[in-house]
């Protein structure tokens, strides 16, 4: 099997629109949760969100390649194209050699509803317009983002739910370790508009602390009352290292592992078996043990019911080890089919530059995660080794363990 | 309407909407092979139509619109029936 390494790695978030910007939110733990007051009148219970704007892209690209990017698509853009320039990769590069790209993304709610809005009222599907059908298929970034690039290698998008970008990057680890290809761009993109999350409010998912918006994300406290929906564009660039090394990259981690399960319970309700043996899949993948991990990036949203049974999956694993653990999710919101690829993204920051990033609103640990080392507050921590968990609808679960590159 | 209305107005939105040069917009400029136009803007093009000028385009109709004095011809025809 081969090595395979990050390159490269950008983001569009709430916390910030690029790297630069992310890491010093981290630090400083900042949150970017905000409230959306339209969606009272829309009919929302809760109109807390992370707050992002819309990249403008008019000079940017050309009309045809704009039209059909949804406002995720366009999160995607911008961060992959920091992403590419950060592992130097330029179109040259991209002309003349296999790259591909595996993307998370699990819906694409706008230009559906737009779409279907113009046929009700004019009954005619041609005045929907050319742009709709590449921005309303669950394919749209990997899509648009092939083209633009002119990628020729593996290209297609992984929808699985809130996992569905950190399974990207463990998709790319194994077509990479088993010589399939050299470099993939992975990433998620997530969608923030109201419309696309009418239907996750409507299920009392939101936290209702809409007076308080930054401390409303709050996971493993104790008075956590739901998760804040939110978004935005992230993605990191896969390689292995005889690519790496090639064209002389900086090597910013090596993927040691990937695990994942499937909860085979319910719908919507996580448990503890199955994140328990998505973490014991990586471990044993990375071959390394619990104690080897020096920071972990919980999936953490802020709900009642996923917080404790992480929780407790956590304990099963690391018990004893006393490693610390955050949830960025205080600071972003839930960022999901984005939150595999970003998470992984704020936890090299966290590497590069020695420090754990706060689970801000951490005012009393929840019964279940006390036994747990939870970092409330920024701490200088060298980190070699960390695991990113993430869990979806339907009880996917991903895991992925990444570290310092040693030759 | 008259036909420099009509060109003036098909000026506009190939320079808004489609981003041509506007120094490239003739009467005879072909479409696809002038202006870049390519198959899938044709479908913008009958939306714009019937915004701007209020009449009803058959996609078909587009097969023999070639360059931009075509397309000005067609619109002639239509919007005053």
């Amino acid at each position: 099997m081969r090595r395979v390494v990050i390159t490269g790695m950008g983001i569009y978030s709430t916390i910030g629109k690029n790297i630069e910007e992310v890491k010093n939110s981290l630090y400083q733990g900042k949150s970017g949760i905000g409230i959306d007051a339209k969606r009272k009148d829309f009919g929302f219970r809760s109109c807390l969100t992370g707050i992002l704007d819309r990249p403008i892209l008019k000079d940017v690209l050309p009309r045809r390649m704009r039209i059909g990017l949804p406002e995720q698509g366009e999160y995607a853009y911008v961060a992959t194209m920091e992403a590419l320039q950060n592992a130097k990769i330029d179109q040259d590069f991209l002309n003349e050699n296999e790259v591909g790209i595996l993307y998370g993304n699990d819906s694409s709610a706008i230009p559906v509803i737009e779409a279907i809005d113009i046929v009700r009222e004019r009954k005619d599907t041609t005045l929907i317009g050319s742009g709709s059908i590449f921005q309303s298929m669950n394919s749209t970034i990997t899509m648009n983002l092939s083209v633009i690039l002119k990628l020729k290698g593996i290209n297609f998008t992984i929808s699985g739910a809130c996992a569905s970008s950190s399974h990207a990057i463990g998709m790319a680890h194994m077509l990479i370790a088993t010589g399939q290809q050299d470099i993939i761009i992975c990433g998620g993109g997530q969608e923030i508009n109201m419309e696309s999350m009418g239907s996750f409010d409507g299920l009392s998912a939101f936290s209702m602390r809409q007076d308080d918006p930054t401390r409303a994300s709050r996971p493993f406290d104790r008075d956590r009352d739901g998760l804040v929906p939110s978004g935005g564009g992230a993605t990191v660039i896969v390689e292995s290292l005889e690519s790496a090394i090639r064209r002389g990259a900086t090597i910013l981690g090596e993927i040691k592992g990937y695990g994942f399960s499937s909860n085979g319970d319910h719908i919507s309700i996580p448990n503890v078996e199955g994140p328990t043996k998505s973490l014991l899949r990586c471990l044993k993948n990375a071959n390394l043990t619990p104690k080897d991990i020096d920071y972990i990036n919980a999936h953490a949203t802020s709900t009642p019911v996923g917080d404790m049974n992480e929780a407790k999956a956590l304990d099963s694993v690391f018990g004893g080890t006393n490693v610390p653990i955050s949830s960025t999710k205080s600071m972003t919101g839930h960022e999901m089919w984005m939150g595999g690829t970003s998470e992984v993204i704020y936890s090299i920051l966290m590497m590069q530059n020695s420090f754990i990033a706060p689970n801000i609103n951490l005012f009393n640990v929840d019964e279940p995660a006390q036994c747990l080392n939870i970092i409330g507050e920024t701490t200088e921590h060298k980190i070699d080794t960390f695991l990113s968990n993430s869990f979806g609808f339907g009880g996917t679960n991903s895991t992925l363990i990444i570290s310092k590159f040693k030759n | 309407m008259v036909k420099e209305d009509i060109f003036a107005k098909v000026n506009e939105f190939l320079v808004e909407e489609f981003e041509i040069d506007k120094n490239s917009i003739t009467p005879e400029a072909h479409l696809i092979n002038d202006l870049g136009i390519e198959s899938l803007d044709f479908v913008d093009i009958v939306v714009i139509i019937e915004k701007d000028f209020g009449f009803k385009v058959k996609r078909e109709d587009m097969v023999n619109v070639r360059t931009v004095s075509d397309l000005c011809n067609y619109i002639e025809e239509h919007v005053t029936k």
